[in-house]
């Protein structure tokens, strides 16, 4: 197995809860398209092609700031766990990481990451530069994608177009290249049945929404990942007002729920997230699935300020810990699936028992009231 | 992933419902889709990029020279249209000036612009990496240690000659 301690903090600082508006948003994550204008774009690439591309843009990243000091994966030699490890991680995505069980990793395929930073080397553009902070961060999260762009712009020439901006494998990305999200937890709306309305809203105004996983992923957990839909025609700066600008609205609806439920389901309310909280504390199998809708139940409890003692940088671990790969790299060895439920209910139950132990013994007991 | 609805086919539509307040994905396969009377298009269709493929290939008039048009490859990387239609990815950055027609349309249909107001990119400032003064020895070096990092010793022996002969 790899070794995930090269970095520092495992490649998961954005898991810390320590951003801005933590509460409600997981994560936010930006990122830029570019391609070398000297290559052919990846589906017309050899290997050898993807070597040259791949040694070119390492030379560049060791030359800078942002990536001086990477660590790198040649993602095309790692096992399967492995790359899976990586992709559970928000490390890689799932068109590099080839994750599945016999799918095949594109020869070529890199990673260099440094702090928050990465640059994914021959995904479907060539670079994909990339940054991922803990809360609702986008100025920050920015701030460090650009940096490394103008870096690795003075070194290695970019495929530019003087009218359609940066060119990309996919139409869909020409233009900046950027595509900025969000990853905010909306039980509220959902709960409320507002949240259709509001996902309808924003993909008239320019926003589309995913899953935990990016494209093609489902929503799990009630983890809406918010996102621009267009690439082309607005500046990077005003692409980030106006999803930074929608996703405060979206924030400020899902409090007003929030708000309501507690006022007007208060019993409903608490029973929900206590239930959800014995559940994980007590369970022997827990499916993905189950285990993200009962997190998605406590983390609205820890949220409200109704379950004490539950810090939501754990709760954020649990959402990758719990995936498949990181229960077998917990264990030293692969699980069979039929394994997979009941370590990663063990798994959750060490947490939570860890988690109470240390911020005191009252977690277990709701808040007395009246 | 198998279909939510037979468990046997693979999924190609995948359905986000809300159910009792709680959101749930399902996956159908083509089939299960059109038995409940869901258009699926094989989810092309309903994207404009999706719409704007298949219609790559259609033509209101026969005598109109589109298959040739499919066929004209990008003098640079010799990719066609057709190769377009079908991957849905451009095969490289010159294919923008050779295909400028349809992906200008493509790319006002997807944004509804044609025209970048962003970061202009203004090429690189320092000297490549081929031009720089120790004539690539520091890129051999990096091959050298990427070689010897992946145990590529026979690979490794010959950048080390090849160092040696230049310092």
């Amino acid at each position: 197995m790899i070794d995930l301690s090269l970095l520092p903090d495992g490649g998961m600082a954005w898991l810390e809860a320590s951003g801005p508006g933590s509460h409600l948003v997981v994560s936010t994550r930006v990122r830029l398209a570019r391609n070398l204008d000297r290559h052919r774009f990846i589906t017309r690439t050899d290997p050898a092609e993807r070597e040259a591309i791949l040694a070119e843009v390492e030379a560049a990243a060791s030359d800078t700031g942002g990536l001086g000091r990477a660590v790198r994966f040649r993602i095309d030699r790692l096992e399967l766990v492995d790359r899976q490890l990586l992709h559970e991680r928000h490390l890689v995505s799932r068109e590099l990481a080839a994750p599945e069980t016999g799918s095949r990793v594109r020869p070529g395929a890199g990673l260099l990451v440094q702090d928050r930073a990465s640059v994914m080397v021959n995904e479907e553009d060539h670079l994909r530069l990339q940054a991922l902070r803990s809360g609702f961060a986008l100025e920050a999260t920015w701030g460090q994608v650009a940096t490394l762009d103008t870096e690795l712009g003075q070194r290695l020439a970019f495929a530019f177009h003087p009218e359609f901006g940066y060119l990309t494998s996919c139409p869909t990305n020409v233009g900046t290249g950027l595509r900025a999200s969000v990853l905010v937890h909306l039980p509220g709306l959902v709960l409320t049945k507002e949240i259709n309305k509001i996902l309808q809203g924003l993909t008239q105004v320019g926003l589309t929404f995913r899953g935990l996983y990016g494209e093609g992923s489902e929503v799990v957990g009630n983890l809406f990942q918010l996102s621009n839909q267009t690439t082309l025609g607005q500046t990077e700066r005003e692409l980030l007002d106006h999803l930074g600008k929608l996703v405060r609205q979206v924030m400020e609806y899902e409090e007003r729920a929030r708000q309501i439920l507690l006022r007007d389901a208060t019993a409903i309310l608490e029973d929900k997230v206590w239930r959800a909280f014995g559940l994980l504390r007590y369970a022997r199998t827990l499916s993905f699935e189950e285990t993200m809708n009962l997190l998605s139940g406590v983390r609205l409890g820890v949220g409200l300020g109704l379950i004490p003692n539950v810090g939501m940088y754990t709760l954020n671990k649990l959402l990758v810990f719990t995936q498949p790969a990181h229960l077998a790299a917990a264990q030293g060895r692969g699980l069979a699936d039929e394994e997979v439920p009941v370590r990663r209910a063990a798994y959750v139950r060490q947490m939570l028992e860890a988690e109470v132990g240390r911020r005191g013994s009252s977690a277990d007991l709701p808040p007395t009231q009246g | 992933m198998k279909c939510n609805a037979c468990g046997e086919r693979e999924g190609v539509v995948s359905l986000t419902q809300i159910v009792e307040g709680d959101v749930r994905t399902v996956s159908l396969c083509a089939q299960c889709a059109a038995e409940k009377g869901i258009e699926t298009g094989l989810g092309l269709s309903e994207t404009p990029l999706g719409g704007f493929l298949a219609a790559l290939g259609e033509s209101a008039d026969p005598d109109a020279p589109l298959s040739a048009a499919l066929e004209a490859g990008c003098p640079s990387c010799g990719a066609t249209l057709r190769d377009f239609r079908e991957t849905g990815r451009v095969g490289c950055a010159e294919c923008y000036r050779a295909f400028d027609a349809p992906l200008r349309e493509l790319l006002r249909r997807l944004h509804g612009s044609t025209h970048h107001t962003g970061m202009r990119y203004t090429g690189t400032d320092l000297p490549r990496a081929t031009a720089t003064p120790d004539g690539g020895a520091r890129e051999l070096r990096d091959q050298l240690r990427r070689a010897i990092e992946s145990e590529q010793f026979e690979l490794a022996a010959e950048l080390r000659d090849r160092l040696r002969e230049r310092e």
